[in-house]
């Protein structure tokens, strides 16, 4: 009985010194968990989640506080990988939280004033232009957020969908029937 | 006798090449009109160089090529240009591209061309020379002919020029070898000479006996050591690694340059266009096509680049049963969205297709792991595995077991008893990972972007308190020298306050400027208009709305094209 | 809209399983002249079942039913599971079985190409497992009986469980050639004098060594077809064949002859029709080895030492759950990755 004790008691101290050195030698450096949801997040930096922006958000959700079904332009896509890097249930989206087309802002140039409202709006820097010039969006660098739409004074900003082009064409996924075709 | 290689798999679809291989090569008359697009070789995109309404020379170069991967586009005949828009393409989408409209003058007026002399210009000229005659891969991969000879600082021993045709259907190259032999070879002399290779292997099918014969005929006349070797017939031994490896041993692996090992593969084609280009200044405009299939006379065309597809097909007379056309051949081609679409560099076949001659296959079945698919793949994959995470969008473990060196070849699908589709669940895939790759880019530079913005943000913050401290200072120091008392420490707050009402006040009258000018574009005078003036007011809004779509097409982000070999 | 490749070779699912059906006829012929019609009765009755079965599961999970039971592997599942139970089975037996393999083996995993185990072996294991008295009544061979039953009377046995009067079980049945020697050899009886028994024939059994030859020939017929490849049945019965031939040149006096392991129980029957089983077994050739062998060595093993008195079906079980380890393990190198400085992973979009 007693040597059982001991033989018992002997492994968990083994063990226990096993991972507390494991603990010690393997010990990552900050909160690899945000990083890791912040990878998913698809960086628009847009602020429909209710933070300001990709990183605080993917903060909140490591912590705990936020849903991971606030994200529309990640779409059901990154719900889904959200849900698989944190082993929880997939969530759809919540009344207003709804995905868009992707798509990019467009200045009219007729009609901009050269405020740099927008400009200082642009989380990605993605505007150019400089006071009382016209801006520009540089597309290739706009993450659809639509965060300069609204401040601009002349309403000249709207937002244009991308449409699908042979040099972005996806091979969809095959789909056949299994019943036998008459 | 040469020992020639094995490679794994392989299959034996019907040949069908009989039909079309008898008649000799016939030039195609020149069509009602030319539809070319400025995207028809792997990379970026030709930048236009003409407009609506211009006259072009036949060769006349209207695309030039961009930085990078890239080719030239010309003008496969004179005449002129009758609009630069978005025309659906011979690509698998079905979506429209740029291209240009041309209606021929009937009278085929050739540009200035003239030839080089290759042995005593410098390589760069060589390639530049064939960069500008929009030279591309034949055998259906298009890929820059002057990229394929920049070989860096690795050492060629065998140049390959690639006469195998093993896709079923297909009899162009064949055709070619027998008519225009003595000008492919001497495309391989100037290729070899490029290259500075030991040797050069023409590879065909032993089902070409005649085009054997004519090229080993060809190649004795020739200084250079030309071999012309007969492969085994078995698809796809045409594809440019398998030949390769076959003649040579070697093998390429996905994402390595064949160069690399020291081989580098031409189609003969290819070497053809390469031969008329160098010696004479030739862009290439034509090129060989075989119409065939579910058609009464199946035979070679010589074709120009642009021609519509309907228009060619009707010189072979196809059968009233038919209802689609395949560009390429039954193992690897593509469907074509209608048959308005033109032909294009990678043409090499048209085949009129009935549901007689490609019955539907019937729906397919769960996979039973009978491993056909894995006896028959020709790049040692096991398709069944594959075909599982592709279809579970397991797209992580799909690269693991190595989707990208699938060359789509097809036939594990030829073989497949539960009739799957499993090509089409590699390319679903392929294009799902490169969609997600430059999804993950484009994040990854928005993250930085946004990561810099707001670092930049808190040092100008932190610029302007520590200005405002030094001035602060500034003044203290003044003040104290002075020795009088404070006073002034209100003043410059209210100066920042006027001069932002002076801000608002601006902008608020910049705003009714903006407004009285968006109120001043609205048309007036509109009830009385010409046709004439109608038609102005639509070109001109044809244009904004083309400067708009320019503005767009920026938003794509930076295509990568991924040279797949086609046998 | 359909993409290429548009041409594809005429064979489907269903042609594979049947000439697998059709392999598998030259020994129940044999069977038929050796143990009597019964084993007719019992495949028809395993088929029924099998089809009556998938029907009802594909119902159930609401799958078209037409195209699946066109399939005949369901016919396939009851055919092997009729032919390795005693042919003299009562009914329920066999519907157990065959309801068990397909119902539970089969569709609860998902259905055709995604059951980790041989269906007709699962059958097997949950009868010899449930019903072990049953499993024992073979049919004494064609010509060493007392006494012999009548079709008619098999017929009756099978459905009413009754036997002509003055007919005791026992006087119509026997204990399989393997399991015969199982049982002297534990009581000492030299092999010499077990082998002087009627039930032995020149290789093994009297009767089952010729069913045996009869699945030997199927099995060169679906190898020569290229359903199955050389793989496992070399590699199955070339174990079988080396294990036993260590320990009989050991100690020939306690264990038996090579080929009387070949030709004896579901050896043969195992190493072309269960063995070979697509879906259960490797895709690469290497795993297909590696699981052969195993199974093999398996067989032995239970055989000469295990409480059972085949090893077979438990053997095959036993390598299906490793097959998903062994695929992993023995994946091939691909296209211009066969040399270490190529290896680098083909991953990159």
């Amino acid at each position: 009985m007693l040597s059982a004790l001991l033989v018992m008691a002997a492994i968990a101290i083994v063990l226990g010194a096993v991972l507390g050195f494991a603990a010690i030698k393997f010990h990552v450096e900050g909160n690899p968990l945000v990083d890791k949801i912040d990878a998913i997040l698809p960086q628009t930096q847009c602020g429909q989640c209710g933070y300001p922006g990709c990183k605080p958000y993917a903060t909140a959700i490591a912590a705990g506080e936020a849903d991971i079904n606030r994200c529309p332009p990640g779409g059901e896509e990154g719900i889904r990988k959200l849900a698989d890097l944190l082993g929880v249930e997939f969530k759809p989206f919540g009344g207003d939280t709804l995905p868009k087309p992707k798509s990019v802002a467009f200045i009219d140039e007729n009609l901009c004033i050269g405020c740099t409202l927008c400009i200082q709006a642009c989380p990605v820097d993605a505007i150019a232009g400089a006071a009382k010039q016209m801006h520009t969006i540089i597309a290739s660098e706009c993450t659809g957020c639509e965060l300069c739409v609204a401040p601009c004074p002349v309403n000249c900003i709207s937002m244009v969908v991308i449409e699908e082009k042979i040099t972005t064409w996806k091979w969809k996924y095959p789909v056949y029937a299994l019943t036998p075709v008459k | 006798m040469r020992t020639l290689y094995q490679f794994h798999g392989g299959v034996h679809p019907p040949t069908n090449k009989a039909q079309s291989a008898r008649a000799p090569i016939v030039p195609a008359p020149l069509p009602s009109k030319l539809v070319i697009p400025f995207h028809q070789h792997v990379g970026n995109m030709a930048k236009p160089l003409v407009k609506a309404g211009d006259r072009v020379l036949k060769g006349q170069l209207i695309g030039m090529p961009e930085d990078g991967v890239s080719s030239a586009v010309h003008a496969s005949t004179s005449g002129t240009i009758a609009s630069i828009g978005m025309e659906v393409v011979a690509h698998a989408s079905g979506l429209p591209d740029l291209c240009a409209t041309l209606i021929p003058d009937g009278k085929d007026e050739w540009a200035m061309h003239e030839g080089m002399d290759y042995r005593s210009a410098a390589d760069a000229d060589v390639r530049f020379a064939l960069r500008l005659a929009g030279v591309v891969g034949l055998g259906g991969a298009v890929y820059p002919s002057d990229m394929k000879l920049r070989t860096g600082r690795h050492k060629i021993k065998s140049l390959v020029l690639n006469g195998a045709e093993c896709e079923p259907y297909i009899t162009c190259d064949d055709r070619l070898m027998r008519e225009r032999a003595a000008e492919i070879i001497r495309g391989a002399e100037i290729l070899r000479f490029a290259l500075d290779a030991e040797e050069v292997l023409v590879g065909i099918e032993d089902n070409k006996p005649e085009a054997i014969a004519a090229m080993r005929q060809a190649a004795a006349a020739s200084s250079d050591k030309i071999e012309v070797v007969a492969v085994p017939t078995i698809y796809p031994g045409g594809g440019a690694k398998q030949l390769i490896r076959v003649l040579t041993g070697i093998e390429i692996a996905a994402g390595v340059r064949s160069t690399e090992k020291g081989v580098q593969c031409f189609n003969v084609a290819t070497a053809l266009g390469i031969y008329r280009a160098i010696q004479f200044g030739e862009p290439l405009l034509s090129r060989i096509v075989t119409v065939t299939g579910n058609v009464r006379n199946a035979q070679n065309f010589e074709v120009l680049i642009g021609t519509p597809v309907n228009e060619l097909v009707a010189l072979a007379d196809p059968l009233p049963d038919t209802n689609h056309y395949i560009m390429g051949g039954p193992m690897m081609g593509i469907p074509l969205p209608s048959a308005q679409v033109s032909v294009v560099k990678a043409t090499n076949c048209i085949i009129a297709a009935s549901d007689k001659l490609f019955p539907p296959a019937p729906p397919p079945m769960p996979c039973i792991r009978c491993t056909r698919c894995a006896d028959a793949c020709p790049a040692d994959l096991q398709p069944q595995d594959l075909y599982w995470f592709a279809k579970a969008k397991e797209f992580g473990k799909a690269q693991e077991y190595h989707l990208f060196d699938c060359i789509e070849c097809g036939a594990c699908s030829y073989v497949c008893p539960s009739h799957i589709p499993l090509v089409q669940y590699y390319r679903f895939a392929k294009s799902e990972i490169w969609a997600r790759e430059s999804e993950k880019n484009a994040a990854d530079k928005a993250r930085e972007r946004h990561e810099y913005r707001e670092y930049r943000i808190e040092r100008e913050k932190q610029e302007k308190a520590d200005k405002l401290a030094a001035k602060e200072k500034a003044a203290q120091l003044a003040r104290e020298q002075a020795a009088k008392p404070a006073q002034s420490a209100s003043v410059p707050a209210t100066t920042d306050a006027s001069s932002e009402d002076a801000v608002q006040q601006k902008i608020q009258a910049a705003i009714n400027h903006a407004k009285q000018q968006a109120a001043s574009v609205k048309p007036k005078n509109i009830e009385q208009l010409t046709p004439r003036q109608q038609a102005e007011i639509a070109e001109i809004e044809a244009r904004r709305a083309h400067i708009r779509e320019l503005a767009q097409s920026h938003v794509d982000h930076p295509h990568v094209d991924h040279p797949k070999e086609a046998p | 809209m359909f993409f290429s490749p548009f041409i594809s070779k005429q064979d489907t699912v269903s042609q594979i399983m049947l000439k697998v059906l059709l392999a598998l006829v030259p020994g129940i012929a044999l069977y038929v002249w050796y143990f009597g019609p019964a084993i007719l009765v019992s495949i028809t009755l395993a088929s029924i079942t099998a089809l009556g079965t998938e029907a009802l599961m594909l119902k159930l999970r609401d799958r078209p039913i037409a195209p699946f039971l066109k399939d005949n592997s369901a016919l396939l599942t009851g055919w092997l599971l009729a032919l390795s139970i005693p042919p003299l089975a009562p009914w329920w037996l066999i519907v157990v079985g065959t309801a068990f393999g397909i119902a539970i083996a089969k569709h609860l995993y998902g259905g055709l190409g995604n059951n980790p185990f041989n269906p007709a072996m699962i059958g097997y294991a949950v009868l010899i497992i449930s019903f072990p008295v049953q499993m024992t009544h073979w049919l004494t061979p064609h010509g060493l009986g007392q006494v012999e039953l009548g079709f008619i009377d098999q017929l009756g046995y099978m459905f009413a469980g009754v036997l002509p009067d003055s007919l005791r079980l026992d006087a119509i049945t026997m204990s399989t050639p393997l399991d015969t020697l199982k049982t002297r050899l534990h009581l000492d009886e030299p092999i010499k004098q077990i082998f002087g028994l009627p039930i032995y024939g020149h290789l093994a059994g009297h009767g089952s060594e010729m069913v045996a030859l009869g699945f030997l020939l199927g099995g060169l017929y679906l190898l020569a077809v290229r359903i199955i490849s050389w793989h496992i049945p070399v590699a199955f019965l070339g174990t079988l064949f080396a294990t036993a031939s260590i320990f009989y040149l050991i100690d020939p006096a306690h264990y038996v002859a090579p080929l009387f392991h070949w030709f004896s129980g579901a050896a043969m029957l195992g190493a072309f029709f269960i063995l070979t089983d697509p879906i259960s077994s490797p895709t690469t050739h290497k795993g297909k080895l590696i699981f052969a062998a195993g199974a093999g060595l398996l067989t032995y093993l239970i055989r000469a030492f295990g409480g059972f008195p085949d090893g077979v079906a438990f053997a095959t079980l036993l390598m299906n759950i490793c097959v998903p380890l062994i695929d992993a393990y023995t994946q091939p190198k691909v296209f211009g990755r066969k040399d270490k400085a190529d290896g680098k992973d083909g991953g990159q979009p």
